[in-house]
């Protein structure tokens, strides 16, 4: 069987690996958008934090045996930790200024991280085997469907609903809505917002630090698998329009399978995509699809 | 007749916005169950007293004593959980949440504060439009929960920033019961106004605030006295 003249299986495949990186562009942007809505910090870090997260997790098991499954749990917490310090010792001062500082702050902080890494373990990757519960693939009938990234689709989604549910429905996400809209209001009701910032600014983080994790036995683990992936989580980002959660979850998937689809109609042009519907969407909705104007 | 409590009392306060010097030795006592009224021209200093107490302004020093409690040096959140509701000048409703969701931020700091159902009995427009956007309320209906919101948190000490402001008559009539019973129930209020005609009647005494300090203290039975003093000053 054929889809536009493309074996169904080499389709659904590229689907499926489309679906993927989307599952990462999702998970990194909506921490990004996270950042961005509460901080007003454009955390160039990010990918940084994504690279740590995997070789946290490469380090963990090659140094002292903490396999797959604590490491999911626990290097999302050291990278949220990371985090915490970086917002404290660094970004708390740059609130009251243009977003221009934190990018720049940011920035450099990815190339100190990213050259720590380097200088360390080289440029080239590492391996880090899926777990064994994890491995091989199941028979769908029309495509064999490794069973690793059905867990990756799967964690992802949960976790971007999840993370939409709090920030919309609960309690605590009315706080995040209301410190990001006016802090210093806020404040002036007996919420801790400093304390609230800090948290998100960890939460962030340790969401890239997850990514990290779940993209480690997927890709090689390689100091420079952050700053291959924040160029396109940015435009995934200005797509979805800056800050806005269901924006970034939305988004990030829909990009992820746009590029495999492009990949197997018009190959050529799979590493362009994107940028170039972040240009048609920024000249038709500057805010992005799911941004609100100013 | 019972000794008065201080329950809020502001001495020497200066406050700044950046390089600017807007308060220069704030002097005021509020006494528990009172109604106290800052009066003054626009810029005098009104809303920055209020923004000051709360720690809203930049560089402050003075004393400011919250229920015996010294807060010149201590974190905005942790002044508001001594028990105080600001209602801002803006109204301060978020545009991000529903009227209930507004109505539901502040958390509680105090232990009597009014449940929603005695918010939605005083504020009845507030409980038809409890799904409604925050901002999406009319300006009357902002101001009635931006109210209802204090109410509710507990709170005993509220300062009020021109609450009358750019309402209808009506409105204002309705805010002028509000504060009648508020003070009945025994909330201690500082009200900022502009609009003499709101706060004469509902004040026991007022301050008139002129380049950031007070320029005149007046009782209630003393105001007839000195309204040609209030004209000069304010120009009623």
């Amino acid at each position: 069987m054929e889809i536009f003249g493309i074996p169904l299986q080499a389709f659904m495949s590229q689907l499926m690996l489309g679906l993927v990186n989307g599952c990462f562009y999702a998970v990194l942007s909506l921490g990004l958008a996270v950042i961005f809505g509460m901080l007003n910090i454009i955390n160039f870090a990010h990918g940084a934090m994504y690279m740590a997260g995997a070789f946290f997790a490469w380090m963990g098991l090659t140094y002292w045996g903490i396999g797959y499954w604590w490491s999911l749990l626990l290097v999302p917490l050291a990278v949220g930790l990371v985090g915490v310090i970086i917002e404290r010792t660094m970004l708390q001062w740059l609130y009251q200024l243009d977003h221009l500082y934190g990018l720049l702050l940011t920035f450099g902080l990815a190339l100190m991280i990213e050259g720590a890494f380097r200088y360390f373990y080289g440029a080239s990757g590492l391996p880090y085997s899926i777990p064994e519960e994890l491995g091989g693939a199941i028979n769908l009938g029309f495509m064999f469907l490794p069973k690793y990234r059905a867990w990756v689709v799967a964690v992802s989604l949960v976790v971007c609903l999840a993370t939409w549910f709090v920030i919309e429905k609960t309690r605590l996400g009315a706080y995040l809505r209301a410190a990001t809209e006016n802090p210093r209001l806020t404040q002036a009701f007996g919420i801790n917002v400093p304390l609230m910032v800090m948290l998100t600014y960890g939460f962030g983080v340790a969401l890239a630090g997850l990514a990290g994790v779940l993209a480690a036995p997927a890709y090689a683990v390689s100091p420079l698998m952050g700053s291959n992936l924040i160029i396109v989580v940015f435009a995934v980002v200005v797509i979805g329009g800056m800050g806005s959660i269901m924006g970034s979850i939305i988004t990030g998937l829909s990009l992820g399978v746009i590029e495999g689809l492009t990949k197997v109609f018009y190959a050529e042009a799979s590493s362009t995509v994107v940028f170039v519907i972040m240009v048609i969407v920024l000249m038709i909705r500057p805010a992005g699809l799911f941004g609100k104007e100013k | 007749m019972s000794t008065p409590v201080e329950y809020l009392k502001v001495s020497g306060l200066h406050a700044f916005y950046g390089e600017s010097h807007v308060l220069h030795g704030m002097n005021l006592v509020v006494n528990r169950g009172e109604c106290v009224s800052l009066l003054g021209r626009n810029g005098a200093g009104r809303t920055t007293t209020l923004r000051a107490i709360l720690g809203l302004t930049g560089r402050r020093t003075g004393s400011i004593m919250v229920n015996g409690e010294e807060v010149i040096a201590m974190a905005t959140h942790r002044i508001a959980r001594l028990g105080i509701g600001y209602c801002p000048e803006e109204r301060g409703i978020y545009s991000s949440l529903s009227c209930e969701e507004n109505l539901l931020l502040p958390p509680q700091v105090g232990s009597v504060g009014m449940s929603l159902d005695e918010i939605y009995q005083m504020f009845p427009n507030l409980a038809e439009r409890r799904h409604s956007q925050g901002t999406r309320l009319s300006g009357g209906e902002q101001q009635m929960l931006a109210m209802a919101r204090v109410l509710r948190t507990g709170a005993q000490l509220l300062l009020l920033d021109e609450i009358s402001e750019g309402l209808a008559p009506v409105i204002v009539q309705r805010l002028a019961q509000i504060i009648h019973q508020l003070k009945e129930k025994g909330f201690t209020i500082l009200l900022v106004e502009q609009n003499f005609r709101f706060a004469a009647p509902l004040a026991d005494r007022m301050y008139v605030v002129e380049h950031g300090q007070v320029a005149a203290e007046i009782q209630q039975h003393e105001l007839e006295q000195k309204r040609e003093f209030l004209q000069e000053f304010l120009g009623v």
